[in-house]
C-alpha cells in the first residue's frame, strides 16, 4: 500500500511538472527536450492501428467531400430499367427497389453521416468544456446545481431519450445534429470538472491568481487548454456513438429522411424479410460503411489515448 | 449500511423530480393539442376553449406539471393515445419478456467476459489476447441493429436454424424450448453489444490485481497458479464488475430497444418505437420514467452489493 501512495505521489509531482511546461510552451518558453506535442505525435505515430485508422478517415472524409465528382449516378435519379438490380457494370452495387444506384447514394450518405458525427461532437465539447469548467472552477452551489442536472441527463438511457425529443422535434438532419449534440455532453462535463479540481490546487494556478491574474482568464488560458488533452480522447470516442447513434435513429425512420440518405437509412429497407434475403447488396455496403468507420474512429481514439497521456493506458 | 441506503434514497428524491420535470417538460414541446384527438372536431372554436379550460389545459405549465405528479405518484400514469388502455397495464405486460431478454443477455455476456478477459490479462499481447481485443472492438463498433441484420440473414434465411423474430411461433407449441429457440438471437446480439466494454473492464481490473502484493504472497507460498487464479484473483477482479453491471444499465436498455425492433420482441423497447410511431405520448412518457427510475435503482443496487462484497469499503 505504502509503494502504491508513493508511486502516486511520483505521477502526480511529474503530471504537473509536465502540466507547467505545457504552460510554459504557450508562453514561448521551451523545455529542454522535445515539445510536448512533438511527442504526442511521434507516440500517435508508433500506434500502427491508430495511423491505419486515421488514413481511413481521411479517405473516407475525402470520398465524401468529392462525392459528386465520384458518384456514377445522381443519387436520387431512377433508372427505370434496373429496379431492385444485383450489382453491374452500370451499377457497381446495384440499385434499390426504385432503381437508385446504391454506390452513389452510399457516396451521399457519408457526407451526411459524417457531419452528424462531428456536429454532434462539436456541440457535445463545446457544452461539456463550459459546463464541467464552470462546476470545476466556481465549485460550491453552481457546481451541484450543474452535477446534479448531470446525473438527471445520464439517467435517461441514451438512445430513449434521443428517440423521444426527435419524435416531439420532428425528425431532420438538423434536429438529429442538435438533439445529439445536446444530450452527448455529459461525460465531458464530468471530465473537465475533475481534471479543473485537480489542476486548481497546483501551483502554477496559484501563481496566476497571486499575480492577480482576472478568473476568467485563468479559466481560458490556463485551466481548460491544460484539460484538453482527456477531453480529446473523449471527443473522438464520442464522435463514434455519435455516428452510430444517428445510424440507429435513421435506421428507425426517427432520424435523416428519405430521400436524402444516410447510412442508417440505406439500412431501412432490409427489416422486410425479402428485402434482407434476397438484395444484399442494398444492406450490407452501408452497414460495413458504418463498421469501418466507427472502427476507424475507436482506433484513432486509442492511440490518441496513449498518445497523449501514456499514464491512462 | 442501512443508514447509508436511506441517505442515498433521500438524494435520489431532487434526482428523480427533475427527472419526471424534464420528461414532462419534454412531451409538452410536442405539437399537437391532446384535446383535438379526445373530442368530436365538429365541435366549435368556443366549445373546444370551454374544454380546454375545463380539462384544466389553459393552467399554467407548473400547475399542469404539479397535477400530473400527483396522479403519478398515486399510480395513474394516464391512457394511451392509440388503444385508450392504461399506460400502467400496457407497459405492464412489456416488462417480463425485456427482463428475460436483458437477463439473458447480460449473463451471457458475464460467462464469456470474466473467463476471457482474465485468461487474456494473464497472458497480456499473445494471442489470445488480441484476438478478445479485436471481438471486444468490435462488440463496441458494431452497430446492433446491423448485428442484428447479420445474424438474421445468417441463421435464420441462410441456414434456416432459428426463428428470425417473435416470442413465440404461430400456433406452435407453447413449449419453453419454442421460446428459447426464439430468445437465441436477440439474445446473443444483446449480449455482443455489451461484450466489448465488459471485456475491457475484466482485464484491466484483473491486471491490476494481479499486481498485488497478495497475489505475490499467495504464489510465494507455493500455490498452484490455478488456486492462485480462482482463490485471490478471481473474487477480487469480480468487485469492479458488480459496479459495470449498474452502469451499463443504460446502454443495455438502448441496446435492447433496438434488438426488439429489429427481431419484433414483445418487450419495453418495441412498445417504445410503437408509442414513439403513433405518437402516444402518455405511453412514451410512462417509458422514459421507468427506464430512468430503472438505471437509478440500478446504480444503488450495484453501490450497495459493491459494500456487500468488498469489506474493505465501509458505508458511513
Amino acid at each position: 500500500m505504502a509503494l502504491r501512495n508513493d508511486e502516486e505521489k511520483v505521477n502526480r509531482v511529474a503530471s504537473s511538472i509536465a502540466q507547467k511546461n505545457r504552460s510554459l510552451v504557450r508562453w514561448g518558453v521551451r523545455p529542454a527536450g522535445d515539445s510536448y506535442w512533438a511527442l504526442v505525435v511521434r507516440r500517435f505515430l508508433r500506434h500502427r492501428l491508430a495511423v491505419t485508422g486515421l488514413v481511413v478517415l481521411i479517405l473516407m472524409s475525402l470520398a465524401a467531400l468529392a462525392a459528386p465528382l465520384l458518384a456514377p449516378h445522381d443519387p436520387n435519379a431512377m433508372d427505370l430499367f434496373a429496379f431492385s438490380a444485383p450489382p453491374s457494370v452500370e451499377h457497381p452495387l446495384g440499385t434499390d427497389s426504385l432503381g437508385r444506384d446504391v454506390l452513389s447514394r452510399l457516396l451521399f450518405a457519408s457526407r451526411i453521416s459524417l457531419s452528424v458525427g462531428l456536429g454532434a461532437t462539436l456541440i457535445n465539447v463545446v457544452v461539456g468544456v463550459l459546463l464541467g469548467g464552470l462546476a470545476g472552477y466556481l465549485g460550491g452551489k453552481v457546481d451541484s446545481a450543474i452535477m446534479r442536472f448531470t446525473d438527471m441527463i445520464l439517467s435517461f438511457p441514451p438512445l430513449m431519450i434521443i428517440l423521444v425529443l426527435v419524435s416531439v422535434l420532428g425528425p431532420s438532419l438538423m434536429n438529429v445534429i442538435l438533439v445529439l449534440g445536446l444530450l452527448g455532453w455529459p461525460q465531458i462535463c464530468r471530465l473537465v470538472r475533475a481534471e479543473i479540481l485537480k489542476l486548481k490546487e497546483q501551483d502554477f494556478i496559484q501563481a496566476a491568481r497571486a499575480l492577480g491574474v482576472p478568473d476568467g482568464r485563468i479559466l481560458l488560458r490556463h485551466l481548460i487548454p491544460n484539460a484538453f488533452p482527456p477531453v480529446l480522447v473523449a471527443a473522438t470516442f464520442g464522435a463514434a456513438q455519435a455516428i452510430i447513434q444517428e445510424a440507429s435513429l435513421s435506421f428507425l425512420g426517427m432520424g435523416v429522411q428519405p430521400p436524402t440518405a444516410s447510412w442508417g437509412n440505406l439500412l431501412t429497407d432490409a427489416q422486410s424479410m425479402g428485402v434482407l434475403g434476397s438484395m444484399p447488396w442494398l444492406w450490407l455496403p452501408p452497414g460495413l460503411m458504418i463498421v469501418v468507420a466507427v472502427l476507424s474512429i475507436n482506433f484513432v481514439g486509442d492511440g490518441l489515448r496513449d498518445a497523449l497521456d501514456p499514464r491512462l493506458k | 449500511m442501512s443508514q447509508y441506503i436511506v441517505r442515498r434514497l433521500v438524494i435520489m428524491i431532487p434526482v428523480v423530480l427533475g427527472i419526471t420535470l424534464i420528461n414532462y417538460a419534454i412531451i409538452n414541446l410536442a405539437p399537437g393539442d391532446p384535446v383535438d384527438l379526445l373530442i368530436d372536431p365538429n365541435l366549435t372554436e368556443a366549445d373546444r376553449a370551454t374544454r380546454r379550460e375545463a380539462l384544466g389545459l389553459n393552467d399554467p405549465f407548473l400547475v399542469r406539471y404539479a397535477r400530473w405528479l400527483g396522479e403519478l405518484v398515486q399510480g395513474n400514469l394516464g391512457y394511451s393515445y392509440t388503444t385508450y388502455e392504461p399506460v400502467l397495464e400496457r407497459i405492464g405486460e412489456r416488462v417480463g419478456p425485456t427482463l428475460l431478454l436483458m437477463g439473458t443477455a447480460l449473463l451471457l455476456a458475464y460467462l464469456l467476459a470474466i473467463p476471457l478477459g482474465i485468461a487474456s490479462a494473464v497472458r497480456p499481447y499473445s494471442g489470445l489476447d488480441y484476438a478478445t481485443g479485436v471481438v471486444g472492438l468490435l462488440g463496441v463498433s458494431l452497430p446492433t441493429f446491423f448485428t442484428g441484420l447479420v445474424f438474421i440473414y445468417v441463421f435464420s434465411l441462410k441456414l434456416g436454424w432459428l426463428p428470425s423474430g417473435g416470442m413465440t411461433s404461430l400456433g406452435g407449441a407453447a413449449h419453453w424450448t419454442d421460446r428459447l429457440r426464439h430468445l437465441i438471437l436477440p439474445a446473443a446480439v444483446l449480449a455482443l453489444a455489451n461484450l466489448g466494454l465488459m471485456l475491457r473492464l475484466v482485464r484491466s481490473s484483473t491486471l491490476e490485481v494481479l499486481r498485488q502484493d497478495f497475489v505475490r504472497t499467495a504464489r510465494a507460498k507455493g500455490l498452484g497458479s490455478w488456486q492462485v487464479l480462482v482463490r485471490h484473483v478471481l473474487r477480487n477482479t469480480l468487485l469492479p464488475v458488480i459496479t459495470m453491471a449498474g452502469l451499463q444499465l443504460p446502454a443495455l436498455i438502448a441496446g435492447s430497444i433496438i434488438t426488439e425492433q429489429v427481431f419484433q420482441w414483445p418487450g419495453m423497447g418495441w412498445l417504445t418505437i410503437q408509442a414513439i410511431l403513433g405518437r402516444d405520448y402518455p405511453t412514451l412518457m410512462g417509458l422514459n420514467l421507468l427506464a430512468a427510475v430503472m438505471v437509478l435503482a440500478g446504480n444503488l443496487l450495484a453501490d450497495i452489493l459493491y459494500g456487500v462484497a468488498d469489506p474493505r469499503i465501509r458505508y458511513e
